[in-house]
């Protein structure tokens, strides 16, 4: 393989040109409609064609990593298009906001893939009619291909040319003696080269099949259960849910289950404090109704699969539990509300709706601060994303909670237009800044003698996903497939050699011709030629190799 | 020793090993230096393989020894002696050269081991920027040594040192983070599998860049008929031969980085993740890299697009790589989900 130090030869390599596919014919002149889809398609099927739509597959991929993407992060594009109200009509209009799915995505893939065929297909065909037949003849002027030697034997002809067979067998190639070309052979190796091309492209056809499997037939939800409760698989008990174009309800997968504890672990010390150090869930599933439970630890890089169907385990926060009494003494609302962690020492907001209150509805809006701080410069903080010092800070509303006009609402916000704080001055427990700071086992007394909020405990939450993307063991197996067609495509080195021996009739010795053609782009063919004549001459070990014309080369 | 010791040792290993590569540019930057103040050869051609030879690896037994000799023909007897004197002082300094980048690429090694110790737990030591960039010039530093003899690639020195310098300034200046536990969602040895195809296929991509950009240089340079005789250029190999040198790098590094894209990094999304293609934005810079590679290996088996153009995708493809590598981090941050490689 050392071809570098000895450039010379390069110039007279033969190179890929021989494996290209021919160049497409220029358009004829008067087309008729035939004429011009033959055209038409022999430019989509050309190599040159392919190198701009894989140009146009890497371009069009650009702004889905720019712009955000709805079905990545919904939210994202929402606060994008309220920061940007101009553009975002024009964005829509051109699928910006869904790239992936967008028709000119797809237009460019589904190009390709046509040309792909249009590639693999014929290429398939003349391959096969390769593999059945014989070597190519042998030219009739060995001495002007890329590599050559002429020498002179004292063997009779026929016991070189066996030779020479003989040889080439051992070194794999496919050895022909075409009769019309008299004493000579003609050998062929490398078929693999091909082969492995081409199972690479089909094997590129078969991944873009098991990813649409995926796109079209799978789902992706994500639901926040409380530690302890349960949650069974049904479009009703997703939070969010992003199904494939062609999912049917139907297909969801019958499991259920029940998260039974969750554990986590942060770093207590170092420069990455409060870093988590690790989280895991013991959830008990079953995967179908009727069938007996089974546990599962569900952790980060352990998700459980279960008939078809991934359930991972992908966040985790606090769910403060609380008492909320109304005007009346009587219980307006009694349990966990999920608070969302906004940064990485969960300083959750959320909000408690208690729309049984009366005279008036109640609101809690705040955060829950697992490990409480405050400063006057930062507010109410958490120190640590543990548990250690939990307090919630709230502040209160009364008046209408717009629940009852039909309109769905998010259960992480408060619709404010009809809601009130009460004035500061009014109980001792309301500071100036109207928020109740309560620890667990605390109840503030609202003012107005509107009722009561008394902070239980906490518990956590964890986000689970469940997915189901068919169709993904085809794609894995097409990628590994397109990895050994790779390989082969690039490190097999396709070769022909020819030997011609000719009895000389004044010394009666025998002049042996051996050329060799490199159908690669770029081998140590001069080695290779080197060796051939090596061993036709009857050298065996490395005494032989100063008498090839050549130096020795370094074996690839 | 505890982490602690071992973080230290570390980040005293990498700073030694980046002081020894500033040592080793500069030898090859001398080298460099002295060839261009070789008299021309009377009867040297640009293309003899006896010159391109020389500037092959083992340059003592290369050196052409018809040189000094057409020296002496001009005349002055002791004209041959110091040419070979100048020759001698050339190779030298390139030697130097190779044993610094040798000795730092040891230190480097040191200095990524010990990083992965210097964590409690032990683990891969490539779980943020930091160590991404540690391990990525790790992966240049050795795949330009593991290559050098087999393509004769000591050429390079100058470019691949000077490359290691800049790269591991800029990482311990600008991105260095102490050592300390990965965040679970790295908890899997795909990262160990991921990662390492991707900084191997990123090593050889990277010097394959190097030597690419030095194919277009020698490439004008030869088209344009400026080649000075004993310049540095006129010692690299021929330009065909640089641009074939390049061209088994990439393909060397394609299938690596297929698999490092393709397969073990969606498997690795599948399991923490639950979904193994999220077009996340560093998949999809991963894949826009992978398309712009396979558009060169079409564009080199595509007549008229050999030689420049498909060095250019190629160039365009690296371009992409690092942008992965560092610009997605700083550009989209919180938006990926890879932000924790921070
Ligand atoms: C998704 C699209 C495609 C990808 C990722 C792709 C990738 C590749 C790769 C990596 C190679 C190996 C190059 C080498 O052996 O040096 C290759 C070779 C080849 N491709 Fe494609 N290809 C694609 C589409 C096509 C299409 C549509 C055609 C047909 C026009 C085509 C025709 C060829 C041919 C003829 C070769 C052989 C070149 C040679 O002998 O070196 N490819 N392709």
């Amino acid at each position: 393989m050392s071809d570098v130090g000895t450039p010379p030869r390069v110039e007279t390599e033969a190179g890929g040109a021989s494996s290209q596919p021919p160049a497409p014919p220029p358009a004829p002149s008067a087309l008729s409609p035939v004429e011009l889809g033959r055209w038409a398609w022999r430019q989509l099927t050309s190599m040159r064609t392919a190198l701009v739509l894989l140009f146009l597959l890497a371009l069009a991929a650009v702004p889905g990593s720019v712009i955000p993407q709805r079905n990545i992060d919904a939210a994202k594009v929402i606060d994008w298009q309220q920061a940007h109200p101009a553009l975002t009509p024009v964005y829509d209009k051109l699928g910006l906001f869904d790239v992936y799915g967008s028709v000119w995505f797809a237009a460019v893939y589904i190009l390709l893939m046509v040309s792909l065929v249009g590639c693999v297909v014929p290429r398939l065909r003349l391959y096969w009619r390769a593999l059945r037949s014989r070597p190519p003849r042998v030219p009739r002027h060995l001495g002007r291909l890329p590599q050559s030697r002429r020498f002179e034997l004292d063997e009779d002809p026929e016991a070189v040319l066996a030779r020479a067979t003989a040889v080439l067998r051992r070194r794999r190639y496919r050895v022909s003696r075409p009769p019309e070309d008299g004493p000579a052979v003609s050998a062929e190796k490398g078929y693999l080269r091909e082969a492995g091309n081409l199972l690479f492209h089909t094997s590129v056809l078969v991944v873009l099949v098991g990813f649409a499997a995926g796109q079209l037939f799978g789902y992706k939800g994500g639901v926040i259960t409380i530690v302890g409760q349960g949650f069974s698989n049904s479009l009703s008990q997703y939070d969010d849910f992003d199904p494939g174009t062609l999912f049917n309800p139907d297909d969801l997968s019958p499991v259920s289950f029940t998260v039974d504890r969750f554990h986590v672990t942060f770093l207590t010390s170092g420069p990455e404090m409060g870093q988590p150090e690790s989280f895991d869930a013991d959830i008990t599933y079953r995967p179908n109704p009727g069938a007996p439970p089974h546990r599962h630890d569900l952790r980060v890089n352990h998700p459980l699969q279960v008939n078809g169907t991934s359930v991972f385990l992908i966040g985790h926060g606090y769910a403060p539990v609380v008492t909320v009494r109304d005007g009346h003494g009587r219980v307006a609302y009694r349990g966990p509300a999920v608070f969302l962690p906004q940064d990485s020492s969960f300083k959750s907001f959320g909000v408690i709706k208690a729309p049984d209150a009366s005279p008036q509805q109640l609101g809690f809006e705040g955060l829950f601060l697992p490990t409480y701080g405050f400063t006057m410069a930062r507010g109410p903080f958490s120190q640590f994303p543990d548990e250690l010092d939990p307090v919630l800070s709230l502040v209160p509303y009364h008046g209408n909670l717009g629940l009852d006009d039909g309109r769905p609402q998010s259960v992480y916000s408060l619709d404010k237009a009809h809601l009130r704080t009460y004035k500061s001055s009014d109980p001792a427990e309301l500071g100036p800044v109207k928020r109740i700071k309560l620890s667990v086992g605390q109840t503030v007394r609202l003012p107005q003698g509107d009722g009561s909020i008394r902070f239980d405990g906490v518990k956590r939450w964890v986000k689970i996903q469940v997915s189901h993307s068919p169709g993904k063991d085809i794609a894995l197996g097409g990628v590994l497939a397109g990895i050994l067609g790779l390989m082969l495509s690039l490190f097999v080195r396709p070769r022909r050699a020819w030997v011609r021996v000719t009895r000389e009739d004044g010394s009666g010795r025998t002049l042996v011709e051996l050329a060799g053609l490199d159908r690669s782009s770029g081998g140590d063919l001069a080695g290779e030629v080197d060796e051939l004549e090596r061993l036709v001459r009857g050298g065996s070990g490395q005494a032989g190799r100063q008498q090839t014309s050549e130096a020795p080369k370094e074996s690839t | 020793m505890s982490p602690a010791q071992f973080a230290a040792f570390s980040d005293n290993a990498v700073m030694f090993a980046s002081v020894v590569y500033v040592l080793a540019f500069l030898a090859h930057l001398a080298e460099w230096v002295f060839v261009r103040t070789l008299p021309l050869p009377a009867q040297a051609t640009v293309a003899s393989p006896a010159l391109v030879g020389a500037g092959g690896g083992t340059r003592a037994g290369a050196v052409d020894p018809a040189s000094p000799v057409d020296a002496g023909d001009t005349g002055d007897p002791g004209e041959g002696d110091r040419l070979e004197a100048r020759e001698l002082r050339v190779e030298r300094f390139g030697r130097i050269g190779l044993s610094l980048t040798i000795l730092g690429c040891l230190l480097h090694a040191l200095g990524l081991v010990t990083r992965g110790l210097g964590s409690d737990p032990a683990r891969v030591p490539w779980g943020n920027m930091y160590e991404f960039t540690l391990a990525g010039t790790f992966g240049v530093s050795l795949m330009y040594l593991v290559l050098l003899k087999r393509y004769q690639l000591r050429w390079m020195g100058v470019l691949v040192t000077g490359f290691l310098v800049v790269v591991l300034m800029v990482d311990q200046l600008l991105l260095y983070q102490d050592a300390g536990p990965l965040v679970p969602a790295l908890h899997s040895y795909w990262l160990a599998i991921h990662v390492l195809a991707a900084v191997i296929a990123s090593g050889a991509f990277a010097v394959g860049a190097l030597t690419l950009v030095l194919f277009l240089v020698k490439n004008r340079a030869e088209q344009r008929g400026t080649l000075r005789p004993r310049g540095y250029l006129a010692r690299l190999p021929e330009a065909v031969a640089l641009e074939r040198v390049a061209y088994r790098l990439h393909a060397f590094g394609f299938p690596i980085w297929t698999f490092a894209a393709l397969v073990a990094g969606p498997i690795w999304a599948e399991y923490a993740w639950g979904s193994y293609w999220n077009w996340d934005p560093k998949e999809v810079w991963a894949f826009i890299t992978w398309v712009i590679y396979a558009a060169y290996l079409h564009a080199r088996a595509t007549a008229g697009w050999r030689g420049k153009a498909a060095s250019v995708i190629a160039l365009v493809g690296f371009a992409t790589l690092l942008f992965n590598f560092v610009g997605i981090n700083y550009f989209f941050g919180a938006g990926s989900m890879h932000s924790y490689a921070h």
